[in-house]
């Protein structure tokens, strides 16, 4: 019994991976197409980030805060908190910023995105799309993925850099830590590796929350209720989704 | 006079031939059967009313009609081309010479209404913004919402949003108008306008319209052939004058709107009485 329910489960995750990645497939086709009319692209780079910045910056802001108090304790046990520049820098670059900005990412523009779209087409939108031969893959699904997987890393880059200025701000105003070590230590020791990393895992949350945002969207039972179900789905699967890559993405990079 | 006699190609079916034949379709969704073998055409340059009771199917009717969903047997027929056999290519370039009013509009919801009337344009034409901007306002001027250009969609009345979506459709000049509905929710003026302008759009441009509602009156006033559905399939057809004067029940429960006749006014379910006292039971 639980072996057969655990079955049709895996049967149903493969189906859904299977049509999803049909849908990639579509989509990327629209892409090429939708990159030859880059005005909407660009108006949904700040549509998905745009208007992310605020909570963006917000959470990097704390996020680097929280760091700084966290780490300078830490060092402090071991007499190099003039280290924490450093330590810093890494663990947002590497870490926080890509993880944090996906998940706000998915919270904010990816239900968005989800709301949008089920909307759309619960009033029809799509179908008059349609029948006025207009592929709403193209000029409604494909704008909106590239948006998102375009604003992902900008929106990484921001929460990185108010992260490292709030936990100068700590660090150095606050504990007292040495304002030049705090910026050498950091030059010394962040390589082009660690910046590759983040931006590499910030490329691919991008893409996928961004794709199931989309996919959800364009999915939705085309009711209230159907839009709504499909905008909770978006944040938890692509939170859950996020963390999974994380680590398999931290994994890779050693 | 060589000219008339040349066989007709596909699609040109001149004349009065059906622009759209739909013949003996078979349809059904979720196991409820919709249709049971539906016929019916409509002639090129004339306004064809398809009436019947709501829930009968006539939205579904023009989804099969557009391509949107495939029936499950029988012939649909489309500029004398089945679609069934249409690949996408085939059923765009179909729906680029039909313009259709949906039921709720269907306006979208980011663009104004100007830019919702321009978008066929922009999409498929090369047309200069001049031009478009001429093309836009007049379509609007004839709905007589030249001057709400710039509101957004969901700051429009249901009528207004009627009356845009009718301009969005005719902008692009199609062959074939279907209208789902587009009498429901106007007042008494607009309603008129709407009378008036299909039967302009007809009369002056020669376009081909199906007409699919419930208002019995309305229609008659401007159909040339009208068609009762009511149970999945046709059972009346004719002129409008022919169907008043029938005196076949069914027929004629439909035209005074009386609740009790073969038309039921209830969905199908178990008798009430059964139903009540299996309530109080449990
Ligand atoms: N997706 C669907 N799933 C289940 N049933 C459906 C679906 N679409 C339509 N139906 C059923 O098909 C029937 C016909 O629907 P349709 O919308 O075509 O009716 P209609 O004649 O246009 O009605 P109205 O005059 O109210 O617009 C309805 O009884 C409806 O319950
Ligand atoms: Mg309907």
């Amino acid at each position: 019994m639980n072996g057969v329910l655990s079955f049709s489960l895996v049967a149903e995750a493969l189906a859904r991976l299977g049509r999803m990645t049909l849908f990639l497939l579509q989509l990327l086709v629209q892409c090429a197409r939708a990159l030859a009319r880059p005005n909407l692209v660009v108006a949904q780079i700040y549509n998905a980030g745009g208007r992310s910045l605020v909570i963006i910056m917000l959470s990097g802001l704390f996020t680097g805060m929280v760091l700084a108090l966290l780490g300078f304790n830490l060092l402090q046990r071991f007499g190099s908190q003039e280290a924490l520049g450093f330590a810093a820098a890494l663990a947002l670059i590497k870490e926080l910023g890509p993880v944090l900005t996906a998940l706000l990412f998915a919270g904010r523009a990816g239900t968005a995105l989800t709301s949008e779209i089920g909307l759309m087409n619960a009033t029809d939108q799509l179908t008059a799309m349609k029948m006025m031969a207009v592929d709403p893959l193209r000029y409604v699904a494909a704008p909106r993925f590239l948006g998102g997987v375009i604003a992902m890393p900008l929106l990484t880059a921001i929460f990185d850099a108010v992260g490292l200025f709030g936990a100068h701000t700590i660090g150095v105003r606050m504990m007292g830590v040495d304002n030049g070590s705090f910026w050498s230590q950091m030059q010394a020791s962040v390589g082009l590796n660690d910046v590759m990393e983040g931006v590499t895992k910030s490329l691919v949350f991008g893409f996928v929350c961004s794709l199931i945002a989309v996919y959800e969207g364009y999915h939705a039972e085309p009711t209230a209720e159907g839009v709504g179900l499909a905008t909770t789905r978006t944040v938890v699967a692509s939170s859950v989704l996020i963390l999974l890559l994380d680590y398999m993405l931290i994994a890779a990079f050693l | 006079m060589d000219e008339i006699q040349r066989p007709l190609e596909a699609g040109e079916a001149g004349g009065d031939g059906p622009v759209v034949e739909v013949r003996d379709v078979h349809y059904s969704v979720h196991g409820r059967v919709i249709f049971k073998g539906l016929t019916l055409s409509a002639a090129k340059g004339k306004i064809t009313a398809v009436m019947g009771p709501s829930g009968t199917g006539k939205t579904t009717l023009l989804r099969l009609m557009t391509a949107q969903i495939e029936a499950d047997a029988g012939v649909i027929n489309v500029f004398g081309r089945d679609v069934a056999q249409m690949g996408s290519q085939d059923v765009f370039a179909m729906r680029r010479r039909m313009g259709m009013l949906f039921q709720n509009s269907a306006l979208l919801s980011d663009l104004d209404v100007f830019e919702n009337v321009a978008f066929p344009l922009r999409e498929h034409t090369d047309l200069t913004e001049p031009l478009i901007r001429n093309l836009v306002l007049s379509k609007l001027n004839a709905v007589g919402l030249r001057g709400a250009a710039e509101l957004m969609p969901t700051e429009l009345s249901g009528g207004m949003s009627r009356r845009v979506a009718l301009a969005r459709a005719v902008v692009m000049d199609p062959e074939v108008l279907i209208y789902d509905e587009p009498f429901v929710g106007l007042d008494p003026i607009a309603l008129g306008m709407i009378l008036r302008l299909i039967q302009q759009l007809n009369q002056a441009l020669g376009i081909t319209s199906i007409v699919v509602s419930h208002d019995v009156a309305e229609l008659a006033s401007i159909a040339h052939h009208s068609y009762l559905m009511a149970d999945g399939r046709i059972v009346a057809a004719g002129t409008p004058a022919e169907l008043a004067r029938s005196d076949s029940p069914i027929v004629s429960q439909f035209m005074s709107g009386k609740p009790d006749g073969p038309v039921p006014f209830h969905y199908p379910a178990p008798d009430i009485v059964t139903q009540l006292l299996a309530g109080e039971g449990a």
